[in-house]
């Protein structure tokens, strides 16, 4: 358990905090010892947890990829390269499936969205405890206080992680539909749909109703799709830590928990990558 | 929740990742998959080309048997025909043969019994001419009798 004997409360915000470095206004650049001191940091700050850990992942995803991708024969495939070509064959279809212009980017897209998604989704399946500790005692090396070293395993339950990828999404969303439509025709879509009628001067009035309303459908794609793969992982890795909180109850109730947790991990990833192929396929295809 | 650089931090990592997966990852191994996937199709396509080539052969094969038979078969009657005519024939030549032999045999007969006829005449006409010289007791003049004795022998 964290520090020096924790309040349940105590317990669970240090597991919820990231380990933030930025800009305070009172000790400069420095690593946020509390939450508080994190918030105070506004937005000059960074989470070396969420960072280390989705950059770390994301590494050893394109180093497994690239080494099958190398290595990669025209015979019959084994062991690694198999694994990979399922994973690309398999992300391949849902793009055709779905996604029927010509594009190089989506298909690496989502194999990247997912396969990075998953990894990170996965971290959940460490013990809760585990990886912190270590950091803490990782601290205590270089004399920090352990109570104030924090450590957030899962970057996906960083909202900034989720936030930056569908943000992402949401600037080649609009790439993809003003370079298939043309500004003019984004903006057309934008202001002349739902609502629409021959009368000039009644068109004219339903323009900044039709864009309140489209502008609202195209924002809350980004911000759904960073959501609900935060929303999803957060609440995992509560249940977690409050059954970690649980003494000894929380051996049964472990696995089950993680073997319905595996199922989430892996649908969320899905998810968000069947998502991003449908939002760009609706930007590249002429719509209504 | 406190949203700071982490998310920029994050948008970068991304999109530099999703660069080195188009770039280094995708090509290669998409690659590999559609140059399999011609050679499979490549090796079917070679597969039921080599089955049509063996059933065109087996074809072929029975065909050529059952033309060999065929020929054999016409060879054999022809053989047949063959040695039958060449049987007729010997025998017809045979029986030739033995006409013309009977013939030359015949003929030969007919000679020496001519042969035979023409000493018993002479023979006759000798004996008739030394009987007649012998009852008459003269001479008669041979030359001018000789004839009309032949005629006698050529009657006999």
């Amino acid at each position: 358990m964290a520090g020096n004997n924790p309040t349940t409360t105590e317990y669970i915000q240090h597991h919820l905090q990231n380990l933030t470095f930025g800009l305070h206004p009172e000790r400069g650049w420095s690593i946020a010892h509390s939450a508080d001191e994190a918030a105070e940091m506004g937005f000059w700050a960074i989470h070396l947890d969420t960072m280390g850990w989705s950059i770390a992942l994301g590494v050893l995803f394109l180093w497994v990829f690239r080494k099958a991708a190398k290595a990669a024969t025209t015979g019959v495939p084994t062991g690694l390269q198999n694994f990979v070509e399922m994973m690309v064959e398999f992300v391949d279809n849902s793009v055709k499936e779905t996604f029927h212009g010509k594009s190089k980017l989506i298909a690496p897209l989502s194999l990247t969205i997912f396969c990075w998604i998953f990894l990170m989704n996965l971290m959940d399946l460490v013990p809760v405890d585990v990886l912190p500790m270590l950091a803490q005692k990782i601290g205590a090396m270089f004399g920090a206080d352990p109570s104030h070293v924090y450590f957030k395993v899962v970057p996906t339950t960083d909202v900034n992680a989720t936030l930056g990828m569908s943000l992402s999404v949401f600037a080649l969303i609009i790439f993809y539909a003003i370079r298939s439509k043309g500004f003019s025709g984004f903006i057309a879509e934008l202001t002349l749909h739902p609502f629409s009628t021959p009368n000039k001067f009644a068109q004219a009035l339903l323009i900044p109703v039709n864009f309140l309303l489209e502008t609202v459908t195209l924002l809350a794609r980004p911000i759904s799709l960073a959501l609900r793969l935060f929303g999803n992982l957060y609440a995992g890795e509560l249940i977690f830590i409050l059954i970690a909180l649980l003494g000894l109850w929380q051996l049964p109730l472990h696995f089950p928990w993680a073997v319905f947790h595996i199922l989430i991990i892996v649908l969320q990833a899905f998810i968000f990558m069947m998502l991003t192929i449908v939002y760009l396929s609706m930007a590249t295809e002429e719509q209504h | 929740m406190n949203l700071n650089l982490t998310l920029i931090g994050q948008a970068i990592a991304f999109a530099v990742f999703v660069w080195f997966c188009m770039r280094y990852v995708w090509p290669p191994v998409m690659q590999s998959l559609q140059e399999r996937q011609k050679k499979i199709a490549d090796g079917l396509d070679a597969a039921s080309r080599a089955n049509r080539d063996l059933e065109l052969a087996q074809e072929q094969a029975n065909e050529t048997l059952r033309e060999s038979k065929e020929q054999a078969a016409q060879i054999l009657e022809q053989a047949h025909k063959r040695s039958n005519q060449m049987i007729e024939e010997a025998r017809e030549n045979a029986r030739l043969e033995g006409e013309r032999m009977i013939a030359n045999a015949r003929a030969e007969i007919d000679q020496e019994i001519n042969r035979a006829k023409e000493e018993l005449r002479a023979q006759v006409a000798r004996l008739a001419i030394e009987g007649a010289e012998r009852i008459l007791e003269s001479s008669i003049d041979e030359a001018k009798h000789r004839e009309l004795v032949d005629k006698l022998a050529t009657e006999l």
